[in-house]
């Protein structure tokens, strides 16, 4: 049955059972209808949509969604069903981002802190303050004019002015210049990322780039520059005016190349993968070869191996390292937000991580809109989409499955963050960078996800029981033996789930009741022994 | 002995697969029983020890300028590799555990030897421990349909089944021997499994010398006997769990498989599992996989594929579910057969008891599965080594809190009824099991263990209720002395010993490092693994040289989980240089 709510552009499918064994009810919720709470659970995103077959006056629509969900319904009457598919086909690729949901979405909780300002850069700035006075706060991309992918404000060296910013802005691609990412306490040894040096066919240098690049080091000591392209690539990068810094400018520095893949093979990867999960033949050699083929695990690898490189390099060897690729939007944050992951333990609490999503993919200028349009039903037309925010978030699973007790958070949010990337009610990940965020205005007309997640009530679902906070550094294993398929999204519509929770359930139940136990025995012994002490006066 | 030509060789070294640069030195010994490793060094005296039949190949490498290295495959898929300097001292060690992993008779073999210091009673109980005629019992046997035979007594039908076989109650003495002289190695159909609730059951046997038109009345009469034993099924499915072209080709033997014409309400199916060689092949192949130095994810996926090893799984696995089902599910009895009935006959039937019976999913209950379909059905050895040896079973139930899964109970509806594992490939998944065929590279499991780690909390919980017990029966005491008025100064002795036993359960609870020392097998502290060096590290190894050896020996200072790659002694050397070539700055780490 379908029913319309009338008035202009709904934004959600809803299905929904009216009573218990009913049959259910299809909603095409408009933007401007109150949705009650309950019916929110069930709201999803189109990916893409097909008319199967119709039969009769029987219509069926399957509906494929960003989260890799498929759902398939059946229509009566072949009117309705052309009227729903025009109306989602319309829906899904609305082309405009004030028709989006998160801008019309209103929250039905109490909003207790505003996301919007719980990851303030000068928050993050305090902290390092504490621990150095090597590096300043600059606000030399206030109005975006220098860097339009940048933030406002970025941390670098104390030692170089605004003004030789500029022009290591001028030398670098898309203006990203090398900016600080991470400093680990431990030794002092920095992490910074930037874009490629546009050195061109002839070898062009920029004198304040290598200042900068140099202000970092302690005096004798020497970097590494991990360059997220093959050499090969990064040679060729030099004919359209980009290149890699020379070993002769830069004699502090070792260049290592590694081969992180971009675009559209990654959005290949993930099209060929999902196509092989959702294969339900009951041939093995078929299915192996099918995951081989999509060559996702490989990705994974590369992605893991490059981080588990920079960590390396600043804990084990005590150097300071630069990251970049070719814009330094993609490969470059996944090494640099993966290496965090290994080295601070912050960065694996749910506060920590989030704050770390926020600087390293949000305010760094990871393309979001661009790159989580589609996801895997896509036509593979998309130019710029590419699942590399997906497979950040895998490779951290991967390392969460190899420390099962350092981490604050479970997998379940991680797949939220994956949802939320790709489709969401909150503004958080729309637009490309923040100049675009503040233009349209979004901590005004949008509500956080972060104002929804830092909520006691949804936190507990996010929180890991097994967790024991880990001061130290983490070393993944990037073996093959080691890395898995990330079941929880790939097979998460395939495979019954019951038994797993029920499973889930009684970890939790073992460590709520040891924790309850300690409690009580406390709480005695204190009663005890002030009795106890009564009893000797 | 007298097989040992050389009891000891010192200087030998011991090396780390995944690392080649990283060797331990120590001293080789050669005892009656096992090779003996051990690691110089003053501190922690690291030993290897490896039995002797647990050796499953040695293999002697060409002698390089360090030695003469000597390749231990073990059963258990560990793979030990020593270099020996002399290459003399090597060729004796190499002779004498040829010798040594071969034994001859019986006698030779370490249970004969093996003395766990218990008395001649404890050694009879332990042998009690599994009782199969216990467990047709529990099943519901003997019954109404079925009865104990002992047909087979002094093994005179059949030299490989047990003495005592549970047969239908109709099937006479001669149909029994008529079947089992149609029977390949006289294996006649026996009872493996009742399911009291629906009279289905699982029987199993050989295949039938039915050649291209041999019959056999009593066989014929036997199937109808099993049959017959199920009130409620009109039929009975036999199961011919080989290929059908091995089927096929039997027949050219004189063998071969059932006649559905011959044979009055059978179903006849193939699953096709494949045989002993190809299986052994299949191992062979993955287990080369596993020993590929830093392979890529497409070598490994790839030779995991080509080496076939989980389609075999998977045949197992639907043969077992088909049974399952056919039990549980339409209550039908089931007759499975391969070629002699004690390899691909035995794996079916184990799986389709394991997903039907919750029982079988305890510590003991498995014991007795494999007891059941594995031991019993095979050879039998003869009885007068219970007399010499010891019970595998006893041992094991003795030290069943190691081999607990913290998140069995017994009330989970997954522990009730039969179980419906999801068998679509991508369900089934690629799960390579690293922990059996990896074992012995604690680099490449997970750091943390989540099975380890439940297993201490609630071995802390149960201290800390034994604990409540004991203060609330204190608060109790002086509460009722506090009312009496009466001052027993004896109770402060009391007190003090209750806090220590507190303190030290809270200590455990609270803080990490002192709550993983008390794991012992957590990677990050067990002394075992704790010069395990990460493969992310040794990806790099030889590119990236300690610049900086303050923090190489800081390293050392931190304890847990970092222990397991910062041990790794990295030798003087410089950063690579892009002079020496393009290809040193991406060599290594491209490598992956």
């Amino acid at each position: 049955m379908l029913r319309s709510c009338g008035c202009c552009t709904p934004t959600l499918i809803l299905l929904k059972k009216e009573k218990l064994g009913g049959k259910p009810s299809l909603y095409l919720i408009s933007n401007h209808c109150r949705i009650p709470r309950m019916e929110l659970k069930k709201w999803t995103t189109t990916s893409k949509y097909q008319i199967k077959r119709f039969v009769g006056s029987l219509g069926t629509i399957i509906i494929k969604c960003k989260d890799l969900r498929i759902i398939q319904l059946d229509i009566p009457g072949m009117e309705e069903c052309l009227n729903i598919a025009s109306s989602i086909e319309a829906l899904s690729t609305l082309d405009s981002v004030t028709l989006m949901y998160p801008f019309f979405y209103r929250p039905m909780f109490e909003i207790v802190e505003d996301g919007w300002r719980s990851f303030l850069p000068d928050q993050e700035f305090e902290l390092l303050s504490s621990v150095t006075d090597e590096w300043r706060l600059s606000c030399i991309n206030k109005e975006f004019s220098v860097c339009p992918s940048y933030p406002p404000v970025v941390i670098v060296p104390k030692s170089v002015d605004d003004e030789a910013l500029r022009k290591v802005a001028m030398f670098r691609h898309g203006s990203r210049f090398p900016v600080l990412s991470y400093y680990h306490k431990k030794n002092g040894m920095v992490m910074m990322r930037s874009s490629q040096p546009l050195t061109g066919t002839n070898g062009r240098r920029c004198k304040e780039d290598e200042k900068l690049i140099n202000a970092t080091l302690r005096p004798g000591k020497r970097g590494y520059i991990i360059d997220t392209r093959s050499l090969n690539v990064a040679q060729q990068a030099r004919a359209k005016g980009g290149g890699f810094e020379q070993e002769v400018h830069y004699p502090q520095w070792r260049r290592i190349h590694k081969c992180i893949e971009r675009f559209n093979i990654l959005q290949e990867s993930l099209i060929k993968l999902v196509e092989a999960c959702n294969d339900q033949s009951h041939n093995m050699d078929r299915w192996l070869s099918k995951l081989e083929a999509s060559n996702w695990l490989t990705h994974i690898k590369e992605i893991l191996t490059a981080a588990c490189l920079a960590a390396q390099c600043i804990d084990r060897e005590g150097a300071s390292v630069l990251v970049h690729g070719t814009e330094g939007t993609d490969s470059t944050l996944q090494v640099t937000s993966l290496a965090q992951i290994i080295l601070d333990p912050r960065c694996r609490t749910i506060r920590g991580f989030e704050s770390l999503v926020v600087r390293e993919w949000l305010q760094a200028g990871h393309p979001f809109q661009q790159r989580c349009a589609q996801s895997a039903y896509s036509n593979g037309k998309q130019k710029w989409e590419a699942p590399v925010f997906l497979l950040f978030l895998d490779c951290v699973w991967q390392i969460l499955r190899q420390f099962p007790c350092s981490f604050e958070f479970n997998e379940q949010f991680l797949i939220m963050l994956f949802e939320h990337a790709y489709a969401s009610q909150f503004g958080t990940f729309l637009g490309n960078n923040e100049n675009e965020r503040s233009k349209l205005k979004l901590p005004q007309k949008t509500m956080s996800l972060w104002s929804w997640v830092n909520r006691s009530e949804e936190l507990r679902k996010f929180q890991n029981p097994l967790f024991e906070a880990n001061s130290l550094v983490i070393w993944p294993s990037v073996a093959p033996q080691s890395l898995q398929l990330w079941e929880g999204v790939f097979l998460r519509w395939n495979r019954p789930s019951k038994f797993l929770d029920e499973a889930h359930e009684e970890m939790i139940n073992i460590i709520k009741y040891n924790k309850e136990l300690q409690a009580k025995v406390n709480a005695l012994r204190r009663q005890l022994a002030e009795m106890e002490t009564d009893d000797k006066m | 002995m007298e097989h040992i030509r050389m009891p000891k060789v010192e200087n030998v070294r011991l090396l780390d697969r995944l690392s080649s640069r990283k060797a331990a030195l120590g001293t080789l010994y050669l005892t009656a029983t096992h090779v003996i490793f051990v690691e110089n060094g003053s501190e922690t005296r690291k030993e290897t020890w490896v039995l002797h039949s647990q050796i499953s190949s040695i293999e002697k490498q060409a002698t390089t300028a360090t030695g003469c290295p000597l390749l231990i495959r073990c059963k258990n898929f560990q793979v030990i590799q020593l270099v020996i300097p002399q290459e003399r001292d090597c060729h004796d060690i190499y002779i004498s555990l040829i010798r040594l992993a071969r034994p001859v008779k019986y006698e030779e073999l370490y249970c004969f030897s093996f003395n766990p210091k218990l008395d001649k009673e404890e050694r009879e109980q332990g042998w009690k421990l599994i009782d199969l005629n216990e467990e047709y019992n529990r099943m519901g046997i003997p019954n109404n349909y079925w009865q104990i035979s002992d047909v087979n007594r002094d093994y005179g039908v059949c030299d490989s089944y047990p003495t005592e076989v549970y047969v239908p109650k109709s099937a006479t003495a001669h149909i029994i021997v008529g079947s089992s002289k149609f029977r390949s190695r006289r294996r006649f159909p026996a009872l493996s499994y009742f399911c009291k609730d629906n009279n289905a059951s699982i029987c199993r046997s050989s295949q039938p010398l039915s050649g291209f038109s041999a019959r056999c009345l009593e066989d014929e009469q036997m199937l109808q006997a099993i049959r017959k034993a199920n009130p409620g099924g009109d039929f009975i499915y036999v199961v011919d769990t080989r290929p059908k072209l091995n089927a096929i080709a039997n027949r050219a033997a004189g063998k071969g498989y059932e006649n559905e014409d011959n044979y009055s309400n059978i179903k006849f199916q193939f699953i096709g599992i494949e045989n002993i060689h190809v299986m052994r092949n299949s191992l062979q192949k993955m287990l080369e996989v596993c020993e590929l130095k830093s392979p890529s994810m497409s070598d490994f996926l790839w030779g995991l594929e080509n080496s076939g090893w989980l389609k075999h799984i998977k045949a197992i696995m639907d043969a077992g579910i088909f049974i399952a089902k056919a039990v549980a599910e339409e209550g039908v009895s089931v007759l499975v057969h391969c070629s002699d009935g004690w390899d691909r006959t035995a794996q079916v039937c184990s799986v389709a008891s394991l997903l039907l019976d919750p029982y079988y999913r305890t510590v003991k209950g498995f014991m007795v599965l494999i007891e059941k379909d594995w031991v019993s059905f095979g050879h039998k050895f003869n009885h007068r080594i219970q007399e010499r040896t010891y019970s595998l079973w006893a041992h094991l139930w003795k030290n069943r809190a190691d081999y607990l899964n913290p998140l069995y109970r017994s009330d989970h509806s997954q522990t009730q009824g039969t179980l419906h594992p999801q068998m679509a490939p991508c369900n089934f998944l690629y799960k390579f099991w690293s922990g059996m065929y990896n074992r012995f590279e604690k680099g490449l499991h997970p750091r943390q263990s989540v099975t380890d780690y439940l297993m201490a909390v609630k071995e802390e919980t149960q201290q800390l209720e034994e604990e409540l017990g004991i203060l609330q029966e204190r608060l109790a005491n002086l509460q009722k002395s506090q009312l009496d008025n009466d001052k027993d100064k004896s109770k402060q002795q009391d007190q003090s010993k209750q806090l220590g036993l507190f303190n030290s359960s809270n200590s455990l609870a609270n803080t990490p490092q002192e709550y993983s020392s008390d794991l012992k097998s957590f990677p990050s502290r067990s002394p075992s693994q704790g010069d395990e060096e990460d493969s992310a590290l040794i990806l790099t190894q030889d590119n990236l040289k300690s610049s900086d050896p303050d923090l190489s020996a800081n390293s050392d200072q931190e304890s847990g989980v970092e222990d397991l790659s910062c041990r790794s002694p990295s030798g003087g050397g410089c950063l690579p240089s892009e002079d020496s070539g393009k290809d040193s700055d991406e060599a290594v780490f491209l490598a992956v």
